[in-house]
């Protein structure tokens, strides 16, 4: 850029201020050259700095992969060991900017088990540019990144053709990649595709013409990114406004603070609290900078209300005679992002818009198989794989299907114990409306059942390895209860096997529906007001947790059976243990299949070192002391 | 922006998107978290973080205090101005020192660049985060500033040890981050991830940010060092034999420790001035930190140790 004078400068400057800003992600198979890519994009729009190439001329020369010259992709590789292993695992944001647009690249990962990286990169982009190796065509990769990438409502397509350089300059490989992706993406509703035939490596068609390519007669990958119409209709539509946060500063004062997720707001409009239903207007809409006569999507503004209705974080805002559907139940996409499956049945947290609710996932419909878009049943979804589920979350939402608004209708799944996110997903629509659900009005509740029976009613869960007493302390528990005039239920891992649970074998999908059911008849017989004793070995810490969440708080009581491993196996009184060890028991808790101690059990017992009477006594006591007998 | 009703739809500038995005991102964790903290290192990027944090909960003050990580080696006008403007927010300015590296003596002459460097910022940083309880930390990192902070999530996640595990991030979709974490772990978050130096500064020129007048050309004291430019802001920077500081016109583009941090010689003692001479720059801001100069993974490896 050249010195120029104060009105010069100014006028530079009020142009950048008012550039747009278009957000892609480079996606494709290993080594088609993505971060390349991107290194001659910065290169080419002179966004390196000379410190910069100064370092990079030395990786190049440490790391690189392009001989004599500079390697690109070594500028946006930024990990130790990405750099060493010459690939990219994990999504990288870089920025340029022209006369014309600013620009926010997402460099994704193109192995296959860094997929749920490329899933991040794409969530926020408004184009893909799907790179293919000239020499090698449509691979694997390229189909999943372009289904993923309609997956997550991305309309634009740059089909970019690499290392044409190395077939010859080719028109005639560059037409059949074009046909064949053309073949093969007329499914997945893109708005545009644009093939542009270029060279990373060399900088033909990036940001300049190529010498070789003078039969190509479209524009250039830059221009293209410059002038590209990426359709945003999020102020198009309805209004959406989740609320994040509650303002209050004062008893004069309560505003509620978001971002515009769709649509625009206008002082005096009519609005409902979604979920409720309840209405009111605009008073105003208030900013650091002054108040506002409207404002649209994207926004990041404070909304005041005439009326006092209730409104808190998590509540969805909307245009009152345009509202979004209230639902608990849904059939929806999910791309799974943990090592760990997803298993129908398991409970998980799901963020949605601002709020965050549990619940589930009650059936997998199908996984989708990328290559063929074919539909393949499925017990379980693993890791950076996509299927279409049924969820149940524990209380209705207010959402719109994910194709007609993203901002209301993505979500992420959140492992409750590990917190990590092991999920995303979009909901595609309701299962039935949560307006046409409700329980059956009683008059009579567990408190009154629990109080006439002299008790409060509560499940007694009891968990430990195979042999480590469980059984045999709940079974003692009853009996003084029994002797004390409590009212009881013992349910163990036998008699419900033998019924209710008599088509379920011993994979972990059917351990956890076990459990879930079992879950479900301690809550039901809770709430007839007795006191259940439940022994089972309940290995997973998720699928306790999902029992405790069945219940209501202080309702459930869990006891650890903490007997050491080589005291049950000694004890072996059904001889599986032997049976384990010699392999002919498969998943056997403890052998082959982990047992995950409670982190806070209500009470823990040292079995193995005291008598099981003993033991008994220690829980009896715990209830007395809670007041549960 | 003039609201008129019947006016085509507007779309924001990339400013205005910039705007948006980390004041969202502010209101998430003032929602999620149970002790938020605002680590504030007077910088430019700073100043503009302070001023989005303004802005994202209007008419309240930020729900939060800030955070200096003080190493006794800033520039005195930067402590002055951090003083006025945690007292224009109205927010409360917690300042730590590593006290037990002052005991031990720590300067970035007697123990080198990078044990000061972990002793004086990194430690007291993990040592104030530990002390006060903080559950998540706002940081004014930019993607755009080095390979590393490029691969960061704006929800960063750090284990008790506040140690960063660059190959175990949390995905991030949408606009929808993960702010769970067990008692002792926590979340740094960055509003400004997606801000570039050059939007940072049209930014600061646009709504008026004050900063810290060091960013602007004036005489100042200084030596020159392999090269670099350093101001001598009080009588402890030790003089080599025959070295004395001399008056140039400088100004800084980067503020860190005085003794860490080169000054260039420029003119530029306007706000479009020094965006100009941004334009036309051939090396980038952290050229001028002299604790960046080693090989390329340096700061990757201390942000896995804690360091912003």
């Amino acid at each position: 850029m050249e010195r120029f004078g104060p009105a010069a400068l100014a006028e530079h400057l009020g142009r950048h201020e008012r550039k747009g800003l278009l957000r892609f992600l480079t996606c494709g198979s290993v080594d088609d050259g993505k971060s390349t890519l991107i290194g001659r994009l910065l290169y080419d729009t002179r966004l390196l700095f000379e410190d910069q190439l100064a370092t990079l001329r030395k990786e190049s020369a440490r790391h690189g992969t392009a001989g004599e010259d500079i390697d690109f992709a070594l500028l946006v590789d930024g990990l130790e060991a990405e750099r060493e292993q010459g690939i990219t695992i994990d999504v990288a944001y870089r920025f340029f900017a022209t006369e014309k647009r600013k620009f926010i690249v997402a460099d994704t990962p193109g192995h296959e088990q860094y997929t749920r990286n490329m899933v991040t990169g794409a969530s926020n982009a408004d184009l893909a540019v799907i790179l293919i190796d000239a020499r090698k065509g449509l691979l694997t990769q390229t189909r999943r990144h372009a289904y993923i990438a309609s997956l997550l409502g991305i309309k634009n397509i740059v089909l970019a053709v690499n290392k044409i350089d190395l077939v010859g300059h080719s028109k005639a490989v560059f037409d059949r990649i074009r046909a064949d992706f053309d073949g093969f993406a007329q499914a997945l509703g893109f708005q545009g595709v644009q093939p542009i035939p270029l060279s990373a490596r060399f900088g033909d068609n990036v940001t300049r013409r190529g010498g070789s390519l003078s039969w190509y007669d479209g524009p250039t990958l830059l221009e293209h990114l410059e002038a590209v119409e990426v359709g945003r209709h999020e102020t198009e539509r309805p209004l959406r406004f989740p609320v994040q946060w509650v303002n209050r500063p004062g008893p004069d004062f309560r505003g509620y603070c978001g971002t515009i997720a769709s649509g625009g707001v206008t002082v005096g409009e009519e609005l409902a609290v979604a979920a409720s239903g309840r209405t009111s207007t605009v008073k105003s809409i208030v900013t650091f900078d002054g108040e506002k006569e409207s404002a649209v999507a994207g926004e990041a503004v404070t909304i005041t209300l005439a009326d006092e209705i209730d409104v808190s974080r998590g509540d969805l805002l909307c245009s009152a005679n345009q509202r979004p559907e209230v639902a608990d139940q849904f059939s929806a996409h999910v791309v799974w992002m943990h090592e760990e499956p997803l298993v129908p049945g398991r409970s998980y947290l799901f963020k949605i818009g601002t709020k965050t609710v549990s619940g589930s996932a009650t059936e997998i419909k199908y996984k989708v198989e990328v290559n063929a878009f074919q539909h393949l049943a499925a017990k379980k979804v693993d890791l950076n794989e996509i299927a279409v589920v049924n969820l149940s979350f524990r209380e209705p939402i207010a959402f719109d299907p994910y194709a007609e608004n993203p901002a209301t209708g993505g979500f992420i799944v959140i492992d409750r114990l590990s917190n990590l996110t092991v999920g995303a997903g979009m909901i595609d629509f309701a299962l039935r409306r949560a307006a046409n659900i409700h329980w059956q009005p009683v008059d009579l509740d567990k408190h009154s059942r629990g109080a006439v029976l002299g008790q409060r009613p509560a499940a007694i869960w009891f968990t430990g390895l195979s042999g480590a007493g469980k059984s045999t302390v709940a079974n003692i528990v009853e009996k003084r209860l029994f002797a004390l005039g409590k009212h009881t239920y013992l349910l163990d891992g036998d008699n419900v096997r033998h019924g209710l649970n008599r088509d379920l074998g011993f994979t972990e999908v059917d351990r956890v529906e076990n459990i879930r059911r079992v879950a479900e008849t301690a809550r039901l017989f809770v709430d007839a007001g007795l006191i259940v004793l439940c022994s089972f070995i309940s290995p997973f810490r998720s699928e306790r947790r999902l029992a405790r969440d069945l219940l209501e708080p202080g309702e459930f009581v869990e006891v650890f059976v903490d007997t050491p491993l080589h005291v049950a196996e000694r004890r072996d009184a059904k001889g599986l243990y032997k049976k384990a060890r010699e392999g002919r028991i498969k998943n056997f808790t403890g052998i082959d299949s982990p047992y995950e101690a409670p982190e806070r059990p209500e009470i823990t017992l040292a079995g193995g070192m005291a008598a099981p009477e003993d033991l008994a006594d220690q829980v009896v006591e715990y209830l007395r002391d809670q007041g549960y007998i | 922006m003039s609201a008129s009703p019947d006016a085509a739809p507007r779309q924001l500038t990339h400013l205005q998107h910039l705007e948006a995005e980390s004041i969202h991102v502010m209101r998430e964790v003032a929602a999620e978290f149970r002790n938020p903290v605002m680590l504030y290192s007077i910088g430019k990027d700073s100043s503009v973080m302070l001023h989005l944090a303004k802005k994202a909960f209007y008419p309240s003050p930020p729900p939060f205090p800030l955070l200096h990580v003080d190493t006794t080696w800033k520039f005195r006008e930067m402590i002055a101005f951090r003083d006025q403007a945690a007292k224009d927010a109205r927010m409360d300015l917690i300042v730590h020192t590593n006290q037990e590296g002052v005991r031990r003596g720590v300067t970035p002459f007697t123990h080198g660049a990078s044990v000061y460097t972990a002793v004086m910022k990194t430690d007291a940083l993990k040592e104030a985060l530990t002390t006060y309880g903080f559950d998540a930390a706002f940081g004014g990192a930019r993607r755009d500033e080095e390979k590393s902070r490029a691969k960061e999530r704006i929800f960063s996640f750090r284990t008790e040890n506040h140690g960063w595990d660059p190959k175990n991030q949390r995905p991030e979709l949408w606009n929808l981050y993960n702010a769970r974490v067990r008692k002792g772990e926590s979340i740094r978050a960055f509003p400004l991830s997606n801000w570039t130096e050059l939007d940072i500064w049209q930014y600061i020129l646009k709504e008026n940010i004050p900063i810290v007048p060091l960013y602007f050309a004036a005489k100042r004291p200084v030596v020159e060092r392999d090269g670099m430019l350093i101001m001598v802001d009080d009588d402890r920077l030790p003089l080599a034999p025959g070295e004395t500081p001399q008056m140039r016109l400088v100004r800084f583009r980067t503020l860190g420790c005085y003794p860490l941090t080169a000054a260039m010689d420029s003119s530029a003692a306007t706000l479009p001035e020094i965006v100009h001479e941004m334009l036309i720059a051939r090396t980038s801001e952290r050229s001028g930190r002299l604790i960046d100069q080693d090989e390329a993974g340096s700061m990757e490896k201390k942000k896995r140790e804690g360091y912003f």
